[in-house]
């Protein structure tokens, strides 16, 4: 099976379609999708009907943090450009759609493999696994080998050998990474909507699980159009400017 | 796939002990070659494929010792993305979830080891193994490994001369996670050629092989290990701050030029070691261009206050990150320029030369090869005697240095401190492009630079050599036009 992997979508329709052609040019059978839908981008609804399709396909998804605060309202813990973006959104979803994000799971175990937006050991939490020691936390939070979880905008790959050792590995597109299944490996397949490593392209994963293959993929959509939609809907400048630079 | 109940800590289980004619996923066991202290090799056989190929299979001790585990696991995921004749050819694997093996091309006849109970060798011996062994290098390192276990029982040999690398255990891949990063705590490499960096435990520096190709070359050239055989980690770090005994001292015969070469592999800061291993075959193939400096002309180690400088230098001096094994060859690459010195227009000449500024300007530690290629008959006697034929050969250098000079004035190509340097070859050949092209291969030559003729009758009735080198050769090759009215400069 060769499984997509597609994460922090962010209603940026621009990056989808064009991680979507990808995907399927790459012959993926399968899709995961990794939370947070909509925020900061100015395609809500289509991203979310797009995600409502793919999902009575058979295509996995999860709840984001993002997608809980249009559900619930937004948290205060949250940046002041975000809490504008989910109120904004919160306006742009009819009820079928909010309906469909309120029921999404946190997590989900399919074919050996952990989906989940944030971390294993506290899905409900929202805690960033930004270094090893997050990622021991949640790899020893479960017996899955991979795990697959987006929150962290920027590609990363942990992996922790049978001795105890965690490892981790920023990746090189297009390299298909041999993933043996007696470690475990933490995935980050990097933002698909709104990249922050300074490569405005989008990121998505393909994991091969017959040949225990990882490559992460990177690929370039008009981000100028998804930033003049994020004007021109009124939210702020700063969520489209920042999709030109990938930071 | 995988199920996913299997605990993390438990590594799979000894396998019963293998015997010849079991078959292992459609391969045959047919001879047992070789117990080694990591791995059962065996020569096998497979309906589907025809070349000779041996099966590795770890020795696993009871799932306690990690290093054969992890460096096999390493050698896994590095050799199916290694191609060429300088790696064994990667034909199969199975992961740990049931039989671990890696199935290769089998190469033939012995590994180097042996000739190293036969040092010292003869010198021309020593510098062409290093020639072979450096290309290999540098094919690696283009294709983004780092070997880290460069030894004579890591080096094989093709029938035509090219040298093979095995054992991939410890290599570093720039694109795949580093499964031994952080899993051990000790240095990882074979005592005797282990780099200084490799011992600060620097996993990303591709020079760790040119030193460690020093350290074979001096014990093939003296019948001595530079650094001893240390088997403590502060036995391994002597060698960040103690100078080797020159090769000179125990070999009276070595030449200035292998000395300078050997010495300088084995600088302890890898920005003072060839920048590339194939600047370093090239050397190793051209002793008359080797650049000698006070290395050359050592006789002794350093007295005790050089000895202390070293050592405060190397306590001072932890390693800096560094670059990968590919973005690091790409910065120090082999620009070749070929010049028709008795036949192009000044004019042509003088653009080539403007074409060669612009484009390393830019460019730190290139090093440019100057190429003039002089005509010989294709059969039978030349009608030059020997005597005209030498004085045409130096009088194409002469021009060729000439034609250079400009350049390297205003480049500071010359500059010792900027190491690369520029090499004069006056090749002596029928077919000018052939000539060339082989150069550029024989080389590991990364640009051509050249001139094409300006008459374009002339082009048709002679052909054109720029058109053929295009053609034929493997490297990137730039062709230099005058420009219409041009003044010659």
């Amino acid at each position: 099976m060769k499984l997509a992997l597609i994460t922090d979508i962010h209603a940026n329709r621009e990056a989808f379609e064009a991680v979507l052609d990808e995907v399927e040019r790459h012959g993926a059978d399968a899709h995961a999708l990794l939370g947070d839908f909509v925020g900061y981008g100015a395609d809500p609804a289509w991203v979310v009907d797009r995600v409502r399709a793919l999902v009575a396909g058979g295509a996995i998804a999860v709840k984001g943090n993002h997608d809980k605060a249009v559900v619930d309202g937004p948290r205060d813990s949250m940046n002041s450009d975000a809490q504008r973006a989910i109120e904004w959104t919160r306006g742009q979803l009819d009820a079928a759609q909010i309906e469909f994000l309120a029921k999404l799971p946190y997590m989900v175990e399919r074919h050996g493999c952990l989906f989940v937006h944030a971390n294993a050991y506290a899905p409900e939490q929202w805690e960033y696994v930004t270094g090893r020691s997050e990622a021991v936390r949640s790899l020893n939070a479960t017996h899955a080998r991979y795990t697959f979880a987006g929150h962290v905008h920027d590609p990363q790959l942990y992996n922790l050998s049978g001795l105890g050792k965690i490892a981790d590995f920023t990746p090189t597109p297009g390299v298909a990474i041999p993933v043996a299944p007696h470690r475990q490996w933490f995935v980050l397949p990097g933002s698909a909507g709104q990249p922050r490593d300074g490569n405005p392209a989008a990121c998505w994963a393909l994991f091969d699980t017959v040949r225990s293959e990882l490559t992460f993929h990177r690929v370039p959509y008009d981000h100028d159009e998804a930033a003049r939609k994020i004007a021109a809907a009124g939210l702020p400048a700063r969520l489209g400017e920042r999709l030109k630079e990938g930071s | 796939m995988q199920s996913a109940d299997m605990p993390a800590h438990d590594l799979p289980a000894p396998r019963v002990p293998l015997e010849v004619g079991q078959v292992i996923d459609g391969f045959r066991l047919e001879e047992h070659l070789h117990q080694g202290g990591m791995a059962n090799l065996w020569r096998v056989s497979h309906p589907d494929h025809a070349i000779p190929m041996i099966m590795k299979i770890p020795r696993i001790k009871g799932g306690e010792d990690p290093a054969t585990i992890v460096g096999f696991e390493v050698e896994q995921m590095i050799l199916p993305m290694l191609r060429g004749v300088h790696v064994p050819q990667f034909i199969a694997k199975g992961d740990f979830t049931m039989q671990p093996y890696i199935v290769m091309e089998h190469i033939a006849g012995p590994s180097l080891r042996p000739r190293l109970d036969q040092a010292p060798l003869p010198v021309e011996e020593v510098a062409s193994v290093g020639v072979q062994v450096a290309a290999a290098l540098h094919d690696l390192h283009l294709q983004h490994v780092i070997h880290l276990d460069v030894k004579p029982s890591n080096i094989m040999f093709r029938p035509d001369g090219a040298a093979v690398m095995v054992d991939f255990g410890l290599s570093r891949h720039d694109h795949l996670p580093d499964l031994l990063d952080e899993e051990f705590t000790l240095p990882m490499g074979t005592g005797p050629y282990m780099s200084p960096e490799q011992v600060q435990f620097v996993r990303d520096e591709p020079r760790s092989d040119l030193f460690a190709l020093g350290v074979m070359l001096y014990h093939l050239l003296t019948g001595q290990r530079p650094f001893g055989k240390p088997n403590t980690v502060r036995g391994l770090r002597e060698r960040l701050y103690r100078e080797p005994v020159p090769p000179r001292t125990l070999r009276p015969d070595c030449p200035p030029w292998l000395q300078e070469i050997i010495l300088r592999c084995l600088e302890v800061d890898p920005a003072s070691r060839h920048d590339t291993a194939a600047q370093l075959a090239f050397d190793l193939g051209h002793p008359d261009q080797v650049k000698l400096t006070a290395r050359a002309e050592r006789s002794s180690t350093g007295g005790r206050f050089d000895t202390f400088r070293r050592w405060f230098a190397a306590v001072g001096n932890e390693p800096k990150e560094r670059g990968t094994a590919s973005t690091h060859v790409t910065r120090h690459s082999i620009v070749m320029v070929a010049v028709d010195v008795a036949g192009a227009s000044p004019g042509l000449m003088q653009t080539m030369r403007d074409t060669l500024e612009r484009m390393l300007r830019t460019e730190r530690s290139v090093r440019v090869a100057c190429v003039t290629v002089m005509r010989t008959r294709r059969v039978g006697m030349d009608e030059l005697t020997d005597k005209d034929g030498e004085s045409i050969h130096v009088k194409r250098l002469v021009q060729l240095k000439h034609w250079a000079r400009p350049l390297v004035q205003s480049l500071g190509l010359d500059d010792p401190a900027r190491g690369a340097g520029v090499t004069y070859q006056v090749l002596e050949a029928p077919d000018p492009a052939s000539a060339i092209v082989e150069f550029a291969r024989r080389n590991a030559i990364d640009h051509i630079v050249m001139g094409a003729r300006s008459s374009s009758a002339v082009r048709r009735f002679l052909g054109s050599v720029s058109a053929r080198v295009v053609a034929e050769s493997d490297c990137t090759v730039t062709v230099v036009r005058e420009v219409a009215g041009r003044e010659a400069g």
